[in-house]
């Protein structure tokens, strides 16, 4: 099972990979994270095999999965390791991945996709999650931020 | 069409050929169906030998990908105005 996005971006290919990348903490909001304290920063390592974590505010880090996949400025596969409980999982049967392909529309145009897929091997009461999640202080209050962001 | 296809699986996990054999649509249709209720989340389908076998989805995986797809329209756009606000260093 997948969900696909696309998002059409006005800059070139480079520029958009590395925002993506090495900018993710320019647009991940601090508030969205799984580790037990606070947020300081979302890091994604850049490179095969690299992680992708949060670093809390008291220094602990939680990992969200594995960069699979670095292969700029064309395309980003990370393993989302999550479990029905939303925390870390280390067992990669119960990964889900997340493909991003930057393809260039033209010099300052770069088409986005994105496909998560294979969210059902994370197993557990997923109706259960989202309903633990949709508080203010859960994903909905997160999700907000986004739109904060995007609208600013 | 679909619902009957949805309620044979229920009533136990099946192949494509076997769902096909108990209504009256052809092979194709059949798996059109699957197709479409397995992008809804509501069957999942396993290997088994050479077949595809069918089965309800346990976990209500459903609800989740409700909720990825609000996640990552929202990510996207914050993305978006990110990469649009951050000035481009020359490579």
């Amino acid at each position: 099972m997948s969900v696909v996005k696309t998002v059409t971006v006005k800059a070139g290919q480079q520029h958009a990979f590395k925002v993506f990348t090495a900018g993710f903490a320019t647009w991940w909001p601090s508030s969205h994270h799984i580790g037990k304290a606070d947020m300081a920063e979302a890091i994604m390592e850049q490179r095969d095999g690299g992680r992708w974590y949060e670093r809390g505010v008291d220094g602990s880090e939680c990992d969200w999965g594995t960069v699979l996949v670095y292969d700029p400025p064309n395309r980003v596969v990370l393993s989302w390791h999550l479990n029905g409980e939303w925390a870390y999982d280390p067992d990669p049967a119960k990964a889900s991945e997340v493909e991003i392909r930057f393809i260039a529309d033209g010099p300052d145009v770069t088409r986005v996709e994105l496909e998560h897929r294979h969210f059902e091997r994370h197993g557990g009461d997923w109706e259960g999650v989202a309903r633990g999640v949709d508080t203010e202080n859960g994903w909905t209050g997160l999700l907000r931020g986004y739109a904060d962001i995007a609208a600013a | 069409m679909r619902r009957a296809v949805f309620e044979l699986v229920a009533a136990g996990p099946k192949a494509v050929g076997e769902l096909a054999r108990e209504l009256p649509i052809s092979r194709p249709a059949v798996s059109q169906h699957l197709k479409v209720l397995k992008e809804a989340g509501l069957v999942v389908d396993d290997a088994v030998g050479t077949r595809r076998v069918y089965r309800v989805d346990p976990s209500g995986v459903a609800a989740l990908r409700a909720y990825l797809d609000v996640v990552w329209d929202r990510a996207l756009a914050a993305y978006a105005a990110a990469v649009e606000n951050t000035p481009e260093e020359p490579s």
